[in-house]
Parts: C-alpha cells; structure tokens; sequence
C-alpha cells in the first residue's frame, strides 16, 4: 500500500512538473519532450487505478503516433525564439481564461461543484456489475452496445477532420509524372522491345 | 528450513525484489547472448549466401567474433560532436536500447515462464514496440547533423506508417483468440502445427513478416541508415558504445519481433507434432528454434533483396497493406461471426 502511494507521487509530481516545463521551456523540442514524458506519467497514474487498458492505449495512441508527428512537425520548424517570445503577454490573457475555463469545467464534470450528472457515486453503481470480468471486456461490452451510436459518431467526426486535412493540403501539380506501379507490372515483351534487323554496316 | 525460504521470497519485500531482479536477469543475460551471436549468424549467413566464408578466424569458426566486437566498442572513444546537444545526444542510444529490452517481460517463453502475465500484454508489446523510433528521432535531431536528421525523419514516417499495418495483424489475431494476454494468445493455438495461426491467418502471417522488417529497419526497408545516400543514417555522429547501444537494440528488436511472430502465429512453446517424442522436448526449446526461424529469414532476406525506393516503400504501407489487413479484419470478424467460431468470453 505504501508502495502505491510512493508511486502515485512520484508519477503525479513528474506529471505536473513535466506539464509545467512543457509551457516554460525555451525550445519548442524540449517542450514536445516533456509532453510525452506527462503522458507517460499520466499512463502510470492510470495503471495505479487499476485501468490497465487506457494507460496503454494512451501510450499507444499519444505517445506512439500523435506525439511522434509532433516532435516530426516541430524539429522541421525553422522556429525564431526571440520572435515566438513578443507576443506573450497580449496573449496570456486569452491563454489564462480558457485555462480557468477548462479548470472550472473538469471540477463540474467531476462533481465537485454543484450536482455534476456523472457523478463518481453513478460510476461505482454502473462498475460493481461489470468487475467480474476485465477492464477491457468490460470496456468493449459497453462502447459497442450502449454507446455504439456515440462511437459511430466520434468515428465520423475524425473521418471529417481526415478529409479536412487531405482536402486542405492536396494540390493537382500538373506535368508530374508518377510511377504506375501496375502499368510496369502489366507491360508485356511485345510492348517494350522492338526486334529490329540491323544491316551489317548499315546502322539503325 | 525451506519453509523459511519460500516465505522469505513470497511475502517479504525484500525477498519479492530479489525475486525479480533474478526474473529480470534470467531474461536478459540469454537475451544479449543471443544478440551478440545473433550478429555472427547474420554475417555467416550472408556470406554463405555471397560464397564467402564469414567471421572465422577469431576463435574456433570465429565464434568468439561477437566478443572481439564487444570489446572494441567498449575500449573505443565515445565522442559528441561539438554542435550536437549533448544530454538528448546520450540519452537517444539509451531509450533505443531500453525500449528494446524492457518489451521481453511480457513474451511467454513456456506454459507460466513469463515476468508479468498481464492482461495487456499484446497492447503492451505494442505500445513499447511504437516508443523506439524516439531514440532513432531524438539520435537524429540530437547530432546536429543533415544525414542523421533525413534518416531520423525516413525512420519516423516509416515506423508510424507500418505500425497501422501490424496493429491490424494483432486485431486479427485477438479476435481469434478473444484475449489480449499473450500466454492466451499460445494457448489458443494447441494442437497440430495447422492449428497454428500462420495456415488460418496466411497472409497477415506474411504482412506481419514484412512489417517487422520495415519495423526494424532491416533490407530491404534499411532506407533510416542507407549507406548509399545518408552515409550511416541517423547513426552516421556514434562511436564506440553510443553506437553498440544502438546495434544492440536494433538486433534485440529484431529477436523481439521474431518472438511476437512466433507467439502469435507459430504457435509459441508448442511442439509441431502434440504426441512424444515431440512433446518431450521443452517447450522453451520449440519457442527458441522458432524465433530462430524467423531471424534465418530476417537474415535471408537481407543477404538477398534491393532496397526500396522511399516513395515505393510509402505506398506499399498505406496502399497495400492498410487496405489489405483492414479488409482481412473485417472477413476474420466475419468468418467467425457467421461461422459460430467466436472464442467464448
């Protein structure tokens, strides 16, 4: 017992104090760094929960794939740190506002102010029926029963923001000469040599 | 007296940590063996292949070889660029090595020989699998250099893409299985070596195979460390044992992928034939000669196929392989949906 509360502080003051240094740092690389290092954290604070399944999907999904193309996006940056500096005190009223607001929102989310609706008491009645049996079963039994309309859904919204980001990037550059994989494949003998009787001094 | 003893090692913290630092040595001492003679196989098997004789003069057949390069590496200087950013540039070889390692503790070597029998053994695999290309990336920015960064970016978007592929082979898998614990995973596959998932499962058998190469960066997916165009790729500022860490890892990934293979599709610590004398033999020895198997190909492979083109390399991961494992997810739910053969929750 006192080793998990040993390591749910050290996890939890890495979290923060690598969520901090992800704000403070100089160097946009040092910032995404600390970012995959609090997620890591955060996958730890998960296990000692007993939610095995997020913790790796958060490592999967975060760390693995979103987080890598972050770190790719940012070290091809050409970033000016003097210049990425100026604005930052007109900006920091807006940053501090949605940050409040976000603060107020998980507090009502989790009940702490005023009769949040998904209460922690509605969780532990809905997770005493579904302990027999693991996170992840129990998981997949209710996102795809209960809530599959909702996982449709999450599922269109991302197709979405998919096509979003191919429409806004794509751009037909004409006079580009592709390589047509199955064109090479299917080319027969008769369509690519010619067998051409060459006098003896006559040339071609 | 040994009453004592099993008490001292089940309960008393003292004796539990004990207990697994030995778990944890008891995986890894084989384990960097097997890596140290796992890069003598591989050069004697492409010289065979080039009829050539290979490593042979260090030792007897030169199999003390993998020491005398050790030992080099070791004795050698290591040496950090000037303009190179000095912590990531050590710390790089560190996770690319680690990463490499710490993925084993959930691989079932025998019927109960596994560190952790977690319930998420497949997706840990998988998530730790998918933290290795950081040490490749971190190496590349790190070093300051124009070849290591283009073969730490080549090695990014490779890796991100052929993860897709294998992350549907292992959905295929687990949906057979209806279990995501890799001990499971075997037990599952009991019998008869057709029971096994590579005759069901053929062609994810194949596009795993392939992926683990592009995975690993082995040939003909080597484009990371390309000799020909980025001089050693995102290695090209290493010396000494900055760079052993980083062959060390990339040999111990290549044996950790060959076990995933032979985990979920070769059957694991099952014999071929489930009758004696076959069954006789430990079921460590079945696993180990299976892993072997795969690293044979791994080997062949390299002594044998060009190298892709990068934009070849792009569009057989997404244009090949990701319409091909998803739509083989879709038909194996189908089957066994449609066919009763839906493992029993």
């Amino acid at each position: 017992m006192i080793l998990q509360a040993l390591a749910f502080y050290v996890f939890a003051a890495i979290t923060v104090a690598s969520a901090a240094m992800v704000v403070v740092s100089r160097n946009p690389v040092y910032s995404v760094l600390f970012l995959i290092l609090a997620f890591f954290n955060a996958a730890g604070l998960f296990l000692l929960i007993g939610a095995e399944f997020i913790a790796m999907i958060l490592v999967i999904v975060y760390v693995g794939a979103v987080a890598v193309l972050f770190l790719f996006v940012v070290m091809m940056l050409d970033i000016n740190l003097t210049e990425l500096r100026e604005g930052f005190l007109d900006y920091f009223p807006v940053g501090a506002l949605i940050g409040a607001v976000l603060f107020a929102e998980l507090l009502l989310g989790v009940g702490i102010i005023g009769a949040g609706s998904t209460t922690i008491t509605g969780l532990n009645a809905h997770g005493a029926q579904v302990m027999a049996i693991d996170n992840t079963r129990a998981i997949g039994r209710v996102l795809y029963t209960q809530y599959f309309y909702l996982f449709q859904v999450a599922g269109l919204v991302l197709l979405v923001a998919m096509i979003g980001a191919i429409v806004l990037t794509l751009r037909s550059r004409p006079g580009v000469r592709r390589q047509k994989a199955g064109d090479q494949i299917n080319r027969t003998k008769e369509q690519s040599i010619t067998v051409v009787k060459v006098p003896t001094r006559g040339g071609v | 007296m040994y009453a004592d003893l099993i008490t001292f090692f089940t309960t008393n913290w003292l004796g539990m940590a004990i207990v697994m630092l030995a778990q944890c040595l008891a995986v890894t001492v084989p384990l960097l063996v097997a890596v140290a003679y796992m890069t003598y196989v591989d050069r004697k098997v492409w010289a065979s292949i080039q009829l050539r004789r290979g490593p042979n003069v260090v030792g007897p057949f030169g199999l003390l070889q993998p020491f005398a390069d050790g030992l080099k590496l070791v004795l050698k200087e290591t040496i950090v660029p000037s303009s190179a950013n000095g912590v990531l540039f050590i710390i790089a070889p560190m996770i690319a090595f680690m990463t490499a390692l710490v993925a084993w503790a959930v691989v079932p070597f025998d019927d109960g020989w596994v560190i952790a029998d977690i319930n998420v053994g497949i997706l840990y695999l998988f998530a730790i699998s998918s933290l290795g290309v950081y040490g490749i990336i971190i190496a590349g920015w790190a070093s300051n250099s124009k070849y290591a960064f283009l073969g730490a970016l080549r090695s990014a978007a490779q890796m991100v893409s052929y993860e897709v592929s294998i992350g549907f082979v292992l959905i295929t898998v687990l949906l057979c299985v209806g279990s995501l614990n890799l001990s499971q995973v075997v037990l599952a596959q009991s019998g008869w070596f057709w029971n096994w998932f590579w005759l069901p499962l053929l062609p994810m058998f194949v596009i795993f195979f392939i992926s683990a190469l592009a995975e690993t960066n082995r040939t003909p997916f080597d484009l990371p460390m390309s000799e020909a165009e980025l001089v050693a790729g995102f290695h090209t500022e290493y010396s000494a044992m900055t760079f052993g860490l980083f062959f060390l890892g990339e040999y111990a990934n290549m044996i950790l992928l060959s076990a995933l293979g032979a985990v979920l599709f070769l059957g694991g610590w099952h014999s071929p034939i489930p009758y004696a004398p076959f069954t006789l033999v430990p079921g460590v020895v079945w696993f180990a000669l299976k892993i072997a198997f795969l690293l044979f190909i791994f080997s062949w492979t390299k002594g044998t196929l060009p190298r892709y083109r990068y934009d070849q390399l792009m569009r057989l991961g997404w244009k090949v392989f990701l319409p091909v494992s998803l739509g083989w997810v879709v038909l194996t739910a189908a089957v066994l949906t449609f066919g009763g053969w839906l493992p029993k929750p």
